[in-house]
């Protein structure tokens, strides 16, 4: 642990709940002949702690609807949190207005996942590309942003004279690799990729990959990578947090993770990759369905489904440990040594 | 010349030139626009020149009946104005106020419908009921009590000469919901897209956001729309002109001369009423019918039985 040095990007017991109650009518209920109105919430984030190191890749990974995309958003400022704090090399971020986020948005940009939406169809791909360059950077000529441009097509593989098609044009490949432009033309530090390959064909996902990785390499950015592709992170990440249901279950190094995994979801999440030439198919079945994050379980989110529940872990929620072999976890079980 | 040589290869020309009844309402509608706005070269008479206008041939009927006048291709009205002449000019302040009237309801509706679909929560309530409370009176209701105001404090000679302007206003400001309400539709479906996102995650300020990214974007709903709008304004403006409300006669659109033949048409002297009546129903269903390919082109995913 390395805990001296400062984090690139702080997160700190960030909550983000969407208020889905609808309008008056809607909140309106009768409860013992008293009308009253009732709030109903997603509480899609519930005070997840993390720090992101310069110049890694930290996975956040998780199933469908556990928070990652939401926490990723949260992170660039797209989505205010409800409570917590959101820190970029230690100045506080999560409360500037927007004049004063300004020279932040240079810093932190983002990758989407659909690259069929992420791109305004209207504007050609200069446009694209031109726009946040011209608006952060004001004082550059004519040429030199055209110049920059052509560099930066050059670098993530598109040909720079294909600038003046529009996205449709292009393939969803390549219409990534455009919007990893759109990204680097501003020269970012940190860059959120919310399951930019997820959209692809497999073929074009490796290439993504490793353009992705080359930039890293090329610029020394650190990214949150947010996918569900177990692989794939398995592959590129240096740090890897699981979520559950809106909570951190698990925080460790990726040899940690894949070699040991500790809380009783990483084990189950992680025994159901596939593997080649292993005989039979043993994974950890868990019992039931997700709970929904309107009605959160009270204690530990994942005691529903948990094969180590005691009384314990309904009702107290468990805080993130550091454990023996250096991953961080949160499981009332682990700290008691129920398991190991 | 690479937006020509893009249109020229687009599916709208492609499907403009296969679409018979389109590329037929289109030349009529090319042509009486034509007429219209150069009514002063086409045009045999001028009917504002009071000079030229003699009591004596009113009420002449077209060439082709008895007690016809040569000089009078469609005869004439109750004042011995020329009906051919009367109609293209009246055309061309029919077309003025209907082209105008949209385009106030555009300025209005796409800035407010904008506004009230990107903000959304308050704002976006405080808009959208005061355009339920525009619709819920109706462009006449409107009209007839703003010019009846109108009137009554600036008398009815300065009426005459705002009436072109005012009948804009009136008309515009009546019917700005319906473009208000389709911006923000488009609008809500947009701005969850991910390339809003991405200007956002870029720090733009929320009216470039706005202007530059999500409007382009709405382009074709609101191009539907104002088809259809114009023909709408074009017959608000005659509906209120034959009551009274709309262009003096001495200066008639469409609808006032239509208004001031039909106390004639019993008389025998049906041609001051029904000629400007056809001409103002060809120049609706052409517009209309345009109207309705675009948004055959536009939306192709609409279903239409």
């Amino acid at each position: 642990m390395t805990a001296q040095t400062q984090p690139l990007v702080g997160i700190t017991d960030v909550v983000k709940h969407f208020d889905i109650s609808g309008g008056f009518l809607d909140r309106l209920t009768f409860s013992g002949g008293l009308p009253s109105l009732t709030t109903t919430t997603v509480k899609a984030i519930n005070g997840v702690s993390l720090d992101i190191r310069q110049g890694e890749i930290l996975s956040v990974v998780g199933e469908s609807g556990c928070g990652k995309s939401t926490l990723g958003r949260t992170v660039l400022g797209l989505y205010p949190p409800t409570s917590g704090r959101i820190e970029f090399r230690g100045e506080r971020i999560d409360n500037l207005s927007a004049k004063d986020m300004l020279p932040y948005r240079r810093k932190m940009q983002m990758v989407f996942q659909d690259p069929y939406a992420s791109l305004n169809p209207r504007m050609t791909v200069r446009q694209i590309l031109e726009e946040p360059t011209r608006f952060h950077f004001p004082d550059l000529s004519a040429s030199q942003v055209q110049d920059k441009v052509a560099e930066v097509m050059r670098q993530v593989g598109v040909d720079p004279a294909w600038a003046g098609r529009f996205p449709h044009e292009f393939s969803g490949g390549q219409r990534q690799r455009i919007s990893i432009a759109r990204a680097l033309m501003v020269d970012p530090e940190f860059i959120v990729a919310d399951e930019p390959i997820s959209a692809l064909d497999v073929s074009i996902q490796a290439q993504i990959l490793n353009l992705i990785m080359d930039c890293q390499e090329r610029f020394g950015l650190t990214y949150m990578f947010i996918t569900h592709d177990l692989s794939v992170v398995e592959h590129i990440s240096t740090r890897v947090a699981v979520m559950y249901l809106g909570t951190l279950c698990e925080l460790a190094d990726k040899a940690s993770l894949y070699g040991d995994p500790q809380h009783p979801y990483s084990r189950a999440l992680l025994s159901a990759i596939p593997r080649l030439g292993s005989a039979g198919f043993s994974h950890i079945r868990l019992k039931g369905e997700v709970p929904t994050p309107i009605n959160l379980p009270t204690g530990c989110v994942f005691h529903t489904r948990c094969p180590h529940t005691d009384e314990r872990c309904r009702r107290e929620i468990p805080a993130l440990r550091l454990l023996p072999n250096g991953s961080q976890a949160a499981c009332h079980a682990l700290e008691e040594g129920r398991i190991w | 010349m690479n937006l020509w040589k893009r249109f020229r290869g687009s599916y709208f020309l492609y499907s403009f030139l296969h679409d018979p009844v389109a590329m037929g309402s289109f030349i009529v509608l090319a042509v009486l626009a034509l007429a219209a706005f150069g009514a002063p070269l086409v045009a045999p008479h001028n009917p504002y020149d009071t000079t030229t206008i003699d009591i004596m041939d009113s009420e002449i009927p077209p060439v082709w009946m008895e007690n016809a006048d040569a000089k009078f291709l469609l005869g004439t009205d109750a004042q011995g104005r020329d009906m051919l002449s009367t109609m293209l000019y009246g055309m061309r302040i029919s077309l003025v106020i209907g082209i105008g009237a949209t385009f106030l309801q555009a300025a209005i509706g796409i800035v407010l419908g904008l506004i009230a679909g990107y903000k959304g929560g308050k704002i976006d309530n405080f808009l959208m009921r005061m355009a339920d409370v525009q619709l819920s009176f109706s462009t006449l209701m409107v009209a007839i009590f703003l010019s009846a105001i109108f009137q009554a404090i600036f008398g009815v000679a300065a009426f005459e000469s705002m009436a072109v302007p005012f009948l804009v206003l009136v008309i515009g400001i009546a019917e700005w919901p319906q473009y208000a309400r389709t911006v923000r539709a488009s609008v809500l479906a947009e701005k969850k897209k991910e390339y809003v996102e991405a200007a956002r995650v870029m720090g733009l300020p929320s009216g470039r956001i706005m202007w530059r990214h999500i409007l382009p974007n709405t382009m074709s709903p609101i191009l539907v729309l104002s088809t259809v709008q114009v023909a709408h304004a074009i017959m608000s403006e005659a509906a209120l002109s034959f009551l009274g409300l709309g262009m003096p006669i001495t200066k008639p659109s469409l609808g006032s001369l239509i208004n001031s033949g039909f106390d004639y048409i019993f008389s025998g002297s049906w041609w001051i009423t029904m000629f400007p009546g056809f001409l103002l129903v060809l120049l609706i269903l052409v517009i209309n019918l345009l109207g309705d390919w675009v948004q055959d082109v536009l939306n192709p995913k609409l279903y239409k039985g």
